[in-house]
């Protein structure tokens, strides 16, 4: 297995000759299961039409209040850090995502997820399954109450630890802004390890990833607050409704 | 009112990583409708890495037109209260790579225009999402006048249709790198 050190070197060389990306690198070698899984020939360029157009919609007879908060979702309490998660779902021209599904997965406290192909010999927590929805608000407003998760091993080099993240499912109101990616907690001592991380080479664009801590979501002796808003591609898809009215 | 997000660049995607299928599957996630109904077609395929390894960690979703070329926009896309038909659904693979959809052949959405699913596919390994087409056989002339379809060479643009199997149902395979490596699409505004 290759080192962290070796690892971190070929993360520094790609850097190096990188400048303004915004997206991550779908080739990105230190990560390697990405190696036989990323397309090699450009993206071919496709106007949107039809059913690229339009998102799915999905409303409350699709999702429970109650599975924004994941610490309620067994009979006792998690354990861990409590947390409240919220932040603004918006297009690309600053318009908030209404009304629109999205979704989280996470690691417990522990770092181990309750999944039967993760190995890592830590507790799994009877009280949390770490899975969430809920729909944005009128306002494009998420907002989740969880417990933080823990950072995790895994096997793409020796030593290898992710950085404490969730992961996000997220819809616009068009089917080209169809996104996932993961959130992750500030200075973390890890992020500079993260060949996942490190795949977005440009510093200002992995920020985007971080969540913040807000001390007006933190509640007196009950939880931490924290902040992340997402900024998906722009729609194209004309507007029907005049839904321009919160300027 | 809300503060404002002063950045409005977009965020950065992240692989959907191995642990996903307690999260995002769910019930009935790849029968847009009931498995033989009429007019009922099966999609299906499997995804293949470089190495021409099935793909056992992937995540794809459909989006598409019914069968008179309208898009659904009704509410209820994950239990689809009523039966009714959204025009979208979600398939992992299963440990031999494959995917599959019971749905309905979707029609043009616009006149002379060719017939399509949208694709969505998300895998371990695979940083960012990446989008496809899956093209409906049959029709040459108007397959031959689709715009995407239209610019490419005559290899990569039969990859894009799918094939019809002799039992009715439509076979699209993935391929994520390689000789074989699936047309990938770019929409405008789309970086990475
Ligand atoms: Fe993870």
């Amino acid at each position: 297995m290759d080192t962290q050190e070796s690892v971190s070197k070929e993360i520094a060389d790609i850097h190096a000759g990188a400048s303004g990306e915004t997206q991550p690198r779908v080739d990105f070698p230190p990560y390697r299961s990405s190696i036989l899984r990323h397309p090699t020939k450009d993206l071919r360029h496709a106007d949107p039409e039809g059913a690229e157009l339009v998102a799915p919609v999905f409303g409350h007879s699709d999702v429970d209040p109650l599975e924004a908060d994941l610490t309620i979702q067994a009979g006792g309490e998690p354990i861990g850090e409590r947390m409240r998660l919220r932040g603004r779902l918006l297009d690309g021209d600053g318009r908030p995502v209404r009304r629109q599904l999205v979704e989280i997965w996470q690691a417990n406290a522990a770092g181990r997820y309750v999944h039967k192909r993760d190995q890592h010999p830590a507790p799994v927590d009877p009280n949390f399954t770490g899975v969430g929805r809920c729909l944005t608000d009128d306002d494009g407003t998420y907002e989740f109450v969880t417990i933080k998760p823990g950072p995790y091993p895994w096997r793409n080099h020796h030593n290898a630890w992710r950085p404490a993240h969730i992961h996000f499912s997220l819809f616009g109101t068009d089917f080209t802004q169809r996104m996932i990616t993961q959130m992750y907690f500030p200075s973390d001592p890890l992020f500079a390890l993260d060949p996942i991380y490190q795949s977005i080479t440009d510093q200002r664009a992995r920020d985007r990833l971080v969540a913040t801590y807000d001390h007006d979501l933190s509640e007196h002796e009950w939880l931490m607050g924290y902040r992340w808003d997402i900024v998906l591609t722009g729609a194209h898809a004309t507007q029907m409704e005049a839904e321009d009215d919160d300027a | 009112m809300p503060e404002t997000v002063r950045d409005l660049t977009a965020t950065p995607g992240q692989t959907i990583g191995p642990f996903f299928h307690y999260a995002l599957p769910f019930d009935l996630d790849r029968e847009l409708v009931p498995i033989g109904s009429p007019g009922s077609v099966r999609l299906h395929g499997r995804v293949y890495d470089g190495a021409g390894q099935p793909v056992p960690d992937a995540l794809l979703e459909i989006r598409q037109a019914d069968g008179s070329g309208d898009v659904p926009r009704v509410e209820g896309s994950l239990r689809r209260p009523g039966g009714d038909f959204t025009g979208w659904g979600r398939s992992s693979t299963d440990r031999t790579g494959r995917y599959w959809f019971s749905t309905v052949e979707p029609a043009p959405t616009g006149e002379g225009a060719a017939a399509f699913f949208t694709v969505t596919v998300f895998a371990r390994g695979l940083l960012n999402r990446l989008f496809t087409r899956i093209y409906l056989p049959g029709d040459d002339a108007v397959l031959a006048a689709d715009r995407l379809l239209a610019g490419l060479d005559d290899e990569r643009r039969h990859s894009m249709v799918a094939e019809r199997e002799p039992d009715g149902s439509l076979r699209f395979d993935v391929h994520l790198q390689g000789d074989r490596e699936t047309v990938f699409l770019r929409y405008p505004g789309h970086e990475g």
